[in-house]
């Protein structure tokens, strides 16, 4: 070819010049674990459904979905999960942690608003599982044993389904709609509910069944008695008695000052409810200080909103008609508390106990094998006692007591009892690598301060059994939830494509697989992963 | 720049996000961006310049449909892009001198006016040696002369191409290779220097503005607005160079955030010489976050540290804060006055 005067190459382009060559280290996208899914006792996919509800429209029923694949109670959790997702959130280290539970109720309820279900897709194994106890945990493992496939039966003492999530829990924080709905949801699965069906022998009813495995969820139902010196005129009556009473329709005899003993979650519910049924005064009397009680900060607060009092230090001496012998207590150093000596009149026309509660394991009485250690049963890594085939989970285990580590035992237990029917061996969930917060990049992440759900005025809140605690509405359930930093995974940002210095990084838009890095340019300078705002990059060394 | 009305997870800092409007997005999260400069340049690994280029010109060809050329001083961007006879730029390129960029502009603007092309538009491109030094009498007379040039300074603070020497742009005490970390006033002198910024702003040409490669979306809001006028205008974008500055390569938008967020390097845009709009701080840091992550202030750091220098440093940061109202809704000293 002519080449013009003093030229004599043909012009080429730079990309002959493959500066891949120059790396010791490459880009590599990862997936860790963001601490609200490593907290979540049900192992709800906390980021995917906040990713999907981000989106708004249609992306709800997308989250709501996701959810569902774990935990089929979102209206429920959002109400009365303690959250510890939102106590590990990364967001907490930033300004304040992503209302996750709130986001969780909005979908809920807008599942429930819009009629959203979900059907069986596995065919019928042919397999029959009975559940015993219809309370979150039974129900939770009913509802994912028959998604799977197999034929369920619920037993349950009671005459109605939900356990202490409607007998325990008092109707200002759920509903007894929203949780009539999401019972009725699994119901329409096809799982089989008996009501007023104690199971007293298991082995015996296993065997008349024809049951192939079964999953025990009785809870911890009975209410601990303390021994204290009481005159005839005294009354003395138990939380859990009085709130289950209360949920069948009776009103119990409080008198107008109500004192509660007990520093839990149990004992703030029936001061609560004390004070909605008229008591003038609402004592919790606990043995310890505030900062150690038990119970939930959140429910302290609102407790404290609605005029109940609290006496701490104090324990109880002795119960009369009218009044009560109180004594100070001390923390010692290792901040247990000590008796002063120091005693004093409380006036009260009532005593509720709400020292926590006793399983009643009648039903095992027969099964030895079976093994029992300190009032609860025992139970191997996959949630099997001491029968194969017997699974047990929710209060009557070992551990943490709450609707979600119910949930989650019911759902794993789900999971293993299928595997055991399969003759499969049971799933170990890989170790992930949870997403650190000094990971994240956290100058890209708008300024938001966290919306909080608003509630009932105070009034209501002393005479009613009125939802307390509202939802968020649409739009700032939507702002919430894109407060979610996407800790260890990739959201779409396009930083990575956009402040590559070499155009490394391509943009290929595949689901799953938005970006790829164009190993014959990258030099490994380690900017994408510097500025990904969600920690979603890893610099891994090259073998050289 | 905010999204309304609901917020989006990362607003407009980062490049671009799944839930906003395409439209909305940066020029770089295009797939099809123009990509002026393609892969295979030889800039070292993180090179903030190649980077701060490539922002700037990709923004230019969407601004003008890709109905552009471009003059080039020498300096490391012309060096690592055009090795003969291999080129990375995707648009009609010209390299003359180092110290000639605006007069090879100008005389291109000329050219294009009298074959009746003017809708063919004119970015200029130099380092800062070749804009604040060898290049100022050319860069001047174009401005004086209002010349149709966007003329763009890549600001790495440095004579870097030929080994990191002095600049009219370099920082006080900062080490180069001919200011030595040496004696009792180590690195570059203090109270030398210039900012040719508000030296162009003196010229009154239409637009003035300066910028980071830490603000994506600030400096193609810029290039847009400069490509929307005729007439000279200048752009003056910082880009840390990690040789030059001993800083990580993956640092290199790290250390201009924190130019901006200290207050050393002011983000500001003026239009006939007075200042219409400053970028605030939005978390400031001390002056020290910024110089420590850079070897060039390795002096200042070691034994015995000299924090009377990271003080006078301060101070200067604090000027400009001051002076240009850096921080939260103070309209500063220069919007002040009129
Ligand atoms: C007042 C109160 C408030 C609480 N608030 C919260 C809260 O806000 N958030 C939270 O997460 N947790 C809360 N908890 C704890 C939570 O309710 C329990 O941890 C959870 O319900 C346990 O679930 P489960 O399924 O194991 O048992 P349960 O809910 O106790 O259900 C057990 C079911 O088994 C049935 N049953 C028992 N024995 C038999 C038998 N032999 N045959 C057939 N059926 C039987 C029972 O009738 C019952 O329906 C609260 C508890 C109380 C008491
Ligand atoms: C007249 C002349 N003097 C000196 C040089 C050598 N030279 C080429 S580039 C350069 C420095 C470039 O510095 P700058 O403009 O800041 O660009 P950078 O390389 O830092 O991007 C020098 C001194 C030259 N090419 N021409
Ligand atoms: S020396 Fe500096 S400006 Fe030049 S290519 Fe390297 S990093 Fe970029
Ligand atoms: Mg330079």
């Amino acid at each position: 070819m002519e080449k013009p005067f003093a030229i004599t190459l043909d012009v080429g382009s730079s990309k002959a010049n493959k500066t891949g060559s120059w790396r010791t280290e490459r880009p590599v996208y990862v997936d860790l674990l963001p601490p609200c899914s490593n907290a979540c006792p049900a192992g709800e996919d906390v980021r995917s459904w906040l990713y999907d509800a981000e989106e708004g429209g249609a992306g709800y029923e997308r989250a709501w979905r996701t959810i569902m694949e774990d935990n089929p109670f979102p209206a429920i959790m959002g109400r009365v999960c303690y959250h510890p997702c939102e106590t590990a959130c990364n967001r907490g280290q930033l300004d304040e942690a992503v209302g996750i539970n709130s986001v969780e109720r909005f979908l809920g309820d807008e599942a429930l608003r819009e009629g959203w279900s979900v059907s069986v897709d596995a065919p019928s194994t042919g397999k029959k599982v009975l559940v015993v106890g219809a309370g979150p945990s039974g129900l939770s493992a009913a509802y994912h044993l028959a998604r799977r496939g197999h034929a369920v039966t619920i037993l349950e003492a009671g005459p109605m389904a939900g356990g202490m999530m409607r007998f325990g829990i008092p109707a200002y924080r759920l509903p007894r709609e929203v949780l009539d709905a999401e019972v009725q949801r699994i119901l329409d699965l096809g799982v089989r509910l008996e009501l007023d069906a104690k199971v007293t022998d298991l082995d015996a009813t296993m065997a008349e069944g024809g049951y192939d495995a079964a999953f025990l969820s009785v809870g911890a139902q009975v209410g601990r008695r303390a021994y204290i010196p009481a005159g005839s005129a005294a009354h003395v009556l138990d939380a859990v008695s009085m709130l289950h009473g209360l949920a069948e329709g009776e009103r119990p005899l409080l008198g107008r000052r109500v004192a509660v003993y007990g520093g839990g979650n149990t004992a703030l519910d029936a001061a609560r409810t004390a004070r909605r049924l008229g008591a003038s005064e609402a004592v919790v009397v606990y043995r310890r200080t505030r900062d150690r009680m038990p119970a939930h900060e959140s429910e302290v607060r609102e407790a404290e909103d609605e005029g109940v009092l609290f006496r701490w230090l104090t324990t109880i001496k002795q119960v009369e008609g009218g009044a009560m012998t109180v004594e100070r207590m001390e923390l010692d150093d290792t901040g247990f508390p000590q008796p002063t000596g120091e005693v004093d009149e409380l006036a009260a026309d009532s005593l509720v106990l709400a020292l926590g509660q006793d399983t009643d394991l009648s039903l095992l009485d027969a099964m030895p094998d079976v093994a029992v250690d300190d009032g609860v049963v025992q139970v191997d890594g996959t949630l099997m006692t001491g029968r194969p085939g017997v699974f047990a989970g929710g209060d009557m285990v070992p551990g943490e007591r709450s609707v979600t580590v119910g949930v989650g035992h019911g759902r794993h237990a789900a999971e293993q009892i299928d595997a055991w029917l399969a003759g499969r061996a049971p799933r170990v969930p890989a170790d992930r690598a949870v997403a650190p917060y000094d990971g994240l990049n956290t100058w890209y992440f708008a300024d938001a301060p966290r919306t909080h759900r608003p509630t009932l005025e105070t009034v209501r809140r002393q005479s009613t059994f009125d939802e307390v605690v509202q939802g968020l509405d649409e739009d700032n359930a939507l702002y919430e939830a894109r407060r979610c930093m996407s800790c260890g995974t990739c959201f779409q940002c396009d930083n990575c494509f956009g402040v590559c210095p070499d155009n490394a990084v391509l943009k290929i838009g595949r689901p799953g697989e938005p970006y790829l890095i164009d190993l014959d340019y990258c030099k490994g300078c380690g900017l994408c992963a510097s500025e990904c705002p969600s920690g979603a990059i890893a610099m891994e060394p090259e073998e050289i | 720049m905010t999204v309304e009305p609901k917020l989006y997870q990362v607003d407009t800092f980062a490049v671009g996000n799944r839930l906003l409007d395409p439209a909305q997005r940066s020029e770089q999260a295009r797939a099809d961006r123009s990509n002026a400069i393609t892969s295979g340049h030889r800039a070292c690994q993180g090179c903030g310049e190649v980077l701060g280029a490539r922002y700037v010109l990709d923004a230019a060809m969407r601004a003008t449909g890709g109905n552009m050329v471009a003059a080039n001083a020498t300096g490391c961007l012309e060096v690592f892009s055009t090795p003969y006879p291999e080129t990375s730029w995707q648009l009609p390129w010209l390299h003359s001198l180092f110290g000639n960029a605006p007069a090879v502009a100008s005389g291109m603007a000329a050219a294009l006016r009298a074959q009746g092309r003017s809708d063919t538009r004119v970015v200029a491109q130099a380092g800062d040696g070749g804009t604040v030094d060898i290049g100022f009498g050319c860069l001047s007379g174009m401005f004086e002369r209002n010349d149709d040039v966007l003329f763009v300074c890549y600001d790495n603070e440095g004579y870097m191409n030929t080994g990191v020497q002095r600049s009219g742009a370099t920082p006080p005490a900062a080490r180069t290779a001919n200011t030595k970390a040496l004696g009792p006033e180590p690195g570059n002198a203090f109270g030398q220097g210039k900012f040719v910024p508000l030296i162009a702003m003196a010229h009154e040409i239409p637009y003035v503005a300066t910028a980071t490669v830490a603000d994506l979306r600030d400096l193609e809001a810029k290039v847009e607005t400069a490509m929307g006028m005729s007439g000279a205008r200048y752009l003056h974008v910082l880009v840390p160079c990690p040789l030059g500055w001993g800083s990580a390569s993956e640092d290199t938008i790290k250390v201009a955030r924190l130019a901006r967020e200290t207050g050393i390097f002011p983000v500001f845009e003026a239009e006939r010489g007075r200042i219409t709009a400053v970028s605030k701080i939005r978390r400031w840091q001390p002056v020290e976050e910024y110089l420590r992550i850079q070897r060039r202030y390795a002096h200042l750091f070691g034994e015995p540290r000299r924090d009377d220098i990271v003080a006078r440093i301060q101070a200067q940061a604090d000027h400009n804060i001051d002076r240009f109202g850096l921080l939260d809704d103070d309209p500063g000293y220069e919007q002040d006055q009129e």
